[in-house]
């Protein structure tokens, strides 16, 4: 019975709360919350610590009765790729805290009712990548679109309503054609061992006995969930309208946490639990996944709007990851979890410099600036350096996960191994091309000459209005940066947590080189 | 003379468990005493005779059963009696205990007067709605028509007749006594007199016809099996020798006229009206009690007389059921009032609850049973809480009004919303173990396509009552929007007994749903 986990679910709940009743002091509610987030981010460390990677499975675990009349117990424990997605969360959500203090809300909204949603989502989080009870995870799973539903709904952009209804729908209708599968898991476990369960290492064992077309429908319901939270063309639609209108601090846990239980969901229960149906049916996703990151990356290049232009680089990366759990080789299955943590890191200061850039134009759009770089060049070099870790420039870390996914998808995939990698060109002109309109060049554009004293006005930096980065923002972008740097130059201590489950998770599938790969 | 005298004395009188059917005698007792009380009593002190008497049988009878359920003395498998024509099983039990405590909490909305002055029921029926100043009078006058409580007690008493039933004929009866009441309690709304009356006749004739298909169902299966007993037409179904026509068509006229009970659709078409129109708590009544009654007796019947010859009807109810789902979630989608979108999700729950029944295993009761008191419990809070919302001309119910009620009643809007999300069946709410309880156990059964339907539905109604949250907490509030009353103490435990059962069954359902699976009923 270890508490480790236990606490990281509570504590942020406990916030959550706390934050609430003090809605009236924003200050006070907003110091609380950051406090409560940094406590949470040194027990994730502790439980780092705490992790044996070449020992069991499962560690921390606990377990209690729930609802024994239909199996369901309380159980809590992590493998290498649960704990590494708990200590994002934990690192993501003091950053977030930071980089939203200053934001400003729709009308009479309170900043704390704003970060008590936060922490309850956190909780959630942490609950989806804890839990080893079926049921237990679909509970989390649902439960956390609804304080994402009302982040959204409550604190977003002109849009939000429409964008809070769709994104809760989508992923409503996921969850419950997953409910039927996990139904089906339940029916499945009572027939071959009498007693029905929903615990996850019982089922395991239980399900890869189960005939093909079994396997199949089972891992259909799963699956659509997950492609429609990771997502998958074509059932990412929802993403551009949510992180579009989401708030920045809530956009970056959507894109960095909350796809990612699609993800995750693909390597902890699709792969492990139908493994014959994972692949047969693997060519589809493949073909999915490719089509993600070529339609994803253009759709990139064609944003005018800066935060869609986020979610669609977003779209291309999920392809990428989709790409290597499904090519099942144990390099390209490290690499792609590696890829969920870099795209975290990446992808969350892509999305908070883009808000830090609307902060000071007060526009979405791309045509609205030009040569910002003159004007606030601390910004555009941070942001410059966003925009490389997104386009996996080596020494940063989104290139090892990149590279690893493609030299190990290569043997097994060649076909689409190529076609993904057209992905990376893209990327550079998607990246760079952005760059180069919001910073580069003469100082243009109606968010910035309107501010820098009316059109035609010759700007002088020295005198701009628009001010670089004070120091929160500071403090805000740097442990991403340094992260982006260390992982990319040093990422061992990551893939070392990682390469163990990573091996197990593909010996289930009956994959022959569960052998451990260093990365690079 | 000697011989009239020796046949009196073979004319026995059957035995009766009197320990066994005492909560119902308690509580048609009391209906009876209650009907003298409104005799008796002088108009000023009826209402709270009224109110005494009625939570006092409640809870009485609640507490007798309970006694009763964990006695020594009490088979474990149930006791049938009256000469066979009531059961008293632990099915029957968990039914009984469910409609009394709904009764408990539709009863505490009904007798509140505080939310509308003088009350929800109207103050004198008698006054036409057309009359000059017939509004102004209602309005006028303090007090309410005191006979909802008798009229209150007997349905409760015909539903757990009802469901206890264990032959067709005392099931007629039953259904008689619980549907007469609640046809005269529709028409009593204080205000939205005319709706409230078109309301009443309207349930009134479609439930005339659903009782007369239900009596030639009976008459047919009378036909058929020789005998209006579930366990001798169980036995019935089972010979060769019998005409299948006779069972196909009394089965069909009794099941339509259960499924009518029960809001079923495609037999659902008075509920959005009578639910409309009726006084508040009294929808909450209807919504919650009689749904239980009617799932209850769908379930004895299906479980007793037809369980063997399902084969030859299921097709049908599968039928019904994506017919109830569907209708009630897409039609649900265009609703503006939110009594008729309540309306149409019972509609939909119908259909849910219809999956369970038609599984046919012990999983199947329970889940259903399980689902039953949630849904229940849910309900009366919902309504409840529909209740608060008014504006000058009484209860806002449309649903425009209720823009921005977030910001005028954080604590309204926030429980609503739990409620609703209950109702959409998310984790940690009661409607979700519910449903999972009633899938599972059709999954078990082999209904697989039925609950992916059911799924389905689930997510398109899931966007009507996300449609009240957005109104709730993201547009902005009218200018002369409703203000939301402070409930009066009846309401305010009605709506938190509510809300609490709701979140207490999403988080920690075991109990219940062992109790829910303690047994299986007898015949």
């Amino acid at each position: 019975m270890s508490w480790t986990l236990i606490a990281l679910l509570l504590l942020p709940l406990v916030g959550s709360l706390v934050v609430a009743f003090l809605r009236g002091n924003d200050r006070l509610a907003k110091t609380v919350a950051l406090a409560f987030s940094l406590v949470e981010l040194a027990l994730a460390v502790l439980a780092w610590t705490a992790f044996d990677p070449g020992g069991e499975r499962l560690q921390l675990t606990s377990s209690a009765d729930w609802i024994p009349a239909f199996g369901v117990h309380l159980s809590f424990g992590v493998d290498g790729i649960a704990l590494v997605m708990i200590a994002l969360i934990a690192f993501l959500v003091p950053v977030v805290i930071g980089g939203s203090w200053a934001d400003k809300l729709p009308e009479g909204r309170s900043a704390g009712g704003f970060f008590a949603l936060l922490l309850a989502m956190q909780t959630g989080m942490v609950g989806v990548f804890a839990a080893t009870d079926v049921f237990v995870f679909y509970v989390f799973f649902e439960a956390v679109l609804v304080p994402m539903y009302f982040l959204i709904g409550r604190f977003g952009g002109p849009n939000r309503q429409y964008a809070a209804m769709k994104f809760f729908l989508y992923s409503l209708l996921g969850g419950l054609i997953m409910l039927a599968s996990v139904i089906g898991l339940y029916v499945v476990s009572a027939d071959k061992i009498g007693q029905g369960t929903f615990d996850w290492a019982t089922l395991v064992t239980v399900t890869r006995e189960a005939p093909l077309s079994t396997q199949i429908w089972l891992f259909l319901g799963f699956f659509i969930a997950f492609a429609i939270k990771a997502p998958l063309v074509p059932l990412h639609t929802w993403l551009p309208d949510a992180g579009a209108e989401a708030p920045v601090g809530a956009g970056v846990l959507l894109v960095g946490i909350l796809d990612k239980i699609g993800t995750f969901g693909f390597l902890r229960y699709c792969l492990p639990l139908f493994p014959a149906a994972s692949k047969e049916l693997a060519p589809l996703v493949l073909i999915l996944a490719v089509v993600g990151i070529l339609y994803g990356s253009l759709l990139a290049v064609g944003q005018s709007d800066m935060k869609r232009f986020v979610a669609y680089t977003s779209i291309a990366h999920f392809g990428f990851i989709a790409l290597g759990i499904f090519a099942f080789s144990s390099q390209a299955g490290t690499g792609a979890v590696l890829y969920m943590v870099n795209h975290g890191i990446s992808t969350g200061m892509l999305f908070l410099v883009v808000g830090m850039v609307m902060a000071r134009g007060g526009s979405r759009l791309i045509e609205d600036y030009g040569g910002m770089a003159k004007l606030t060049p601390v910004l555009g070099g941070l942001f410059f350096v966003a925009g490389l870790s997104s386009l996996a420039l080596p020494g940063t870390n989104s290139f090892v996960s990149e590279f690893l996914v493609l030299i190990g998808s290569y043997p097994n995939e060649p076909v689409y191994t190529i076609l993904a990698a057209i992905g990376m060109v893209l990327a550079a002109l998607y990246v760079l091309w952005l760059y180069q309109r919001v910073f580069q060049g003469p100082v243009r554009g109606n968010a910035l000459v309107g501010l820098a004293g009316g059109p035609g006005a010759a700007v002088d930096p020295e005198k701009a209005p628009v001010a670089d980065l004070n120091k929160r923002e500071l403090a805000v972008l740097a442990p991403l940066v340094a992260l982006i740097l260390v992982l990319g130059f040093y990422p061992k201590p990551v893939l070392d947590v990682i390469t163990p489950s990573v091996g197990a998770t593909l010996s289930e599938v009956g994959v022959a080189d569960p052998v451990a790969q260093e990365g690079k | 003379m000697t011989t009239f005298l020796s046949q009196v004395e073979r004319l026995q009188a059957p035995e009766i468990d009197y320990g066994a059917v005492a909560p119902l005698l308690i509580v048609l007792g009391a209906a009876c005493l209650s009907v003298l009380v409104e005799a008796f009593l002088p108009k000023a002190s009826r209402w709270a005779a009224q109110v005494v008497l009625t939570f006092a049988t409640l809870v009485a009878a609640g507490l007798v059963l309970l006694q009763y359920a964990v006695a020594e003395g009490t088979p474990k498998q149930g006791t049938i009696t009256f000469a066979g024509t009531v059961a008293v099983d632990q099915p029957v039990i968990f039914l009984w205990a469910t409609l009394l405590m709904l009764g408990l909490g539709s009863v505490l909305l009904i007798a509140d007067r505080s939310v509308e002055p003088g009350g929800a029921i109207v103050a004198d029926a008698s006054i036409l709605p057309g009359a000059v100043n017939g509004l102004r009078e209602q309005l006028r006058r303090r007090e309410m028509q005191t006979e909802v409580f008798p009229l209150t007690l007997f349905a409760l008493g015909g539903m757990m007749v009802f469901v206890a039933a264990n032959d067709l004929l005392t099931m007629f009866i039953a259904l008689e006594v619980m549907s007469l009441p609640l046809y005269l309690m529709a028409g009593l709304a204080r205000r939205r007199r005319l709706l409230s009356q078109e309301a009443a006749v309207k349930y009134f004739l479609l439930g005339a016809f659903a009782s007369a298909f239900f009596l030639y169902g009976v008459a047919l299966l009378y036909g058929f099996a020789g005998s209006v007993k579930l366990a001798d037409i169980a036995s019935a179904t089972t010979a060769t020798d019998r005409s299948d026509t006779l069972l196909y068509a009394g089965f069909g006229l009794l099941i339509v006229g259960l499924l009518f009970k029960a809001s079923v659709g495609p037999f659902h078409s008075w509920t959005p009206d009578v639910y409309q129109g009726s006084p508040t708590p009294v929808t909450a009544f209807m919504a919650a009690c009689v749904k239980v009654a009617a799932f209850g007796g769908i379930l004895r019947v299906l479980y007793g007389a037809f369980e063997r010859s399902s084969w030859e009807w299921n097709g049908v109810l599968w039928a019904v059921a994506i017919a109830s789902m569907v209708i009630g979630a897409v039609l649900g989608l265009t609703q503006t009032d939110v009594k008729r979108m309540i309306a149409y999700s019972s509609v939909a729950h119908a259909g849910f609850l219809l999956i369970g029944a038609i599984s046919l295993n012990d999983a199947g009761l329970s889940g259903t049973m399980f689902y039953l008191l949630a849904y229940g419990f849910t309900t009366i809070a919902a309504f409840g809480v529909v209740s608060l919302v008014r504006n000058a001309d009484g209860e806002a119910t449309h649903l425009s009004q209720w823009a921005g009620l977030a910001k005028r009643s954080p604590v309204a809007a926030g429980v609503f919303t739990f409620l609703l999300l209950a109702l959409a069946g998310l984790p940690l709410t009661s409607g979700f173990v519910g449903k999972f309880a009633v899938f599972a156990a059709a999954i078990e059964a082999g209904l697989t396509p039925l609950v992916v339907v059911a799924l389905v539905a689930s997510a398109v109604a899931a966007f009507f009552y996300l449609r009240v949250i957005v109104l709730m907490y993201f547009s902005e509030p009218a200018a002369d929007g409703p203000t939301v009353s402070v409930p009066g103490a009846f309401t305010a435990i009605a709506i938190t007994l509510g809300a609490a059962i709701t979140l207490v069954l999403g988080v920690y359902p075991p109990d219940v749903l062992e109790w829910a699976g303690a047994g299986v009923f007898i015949f």
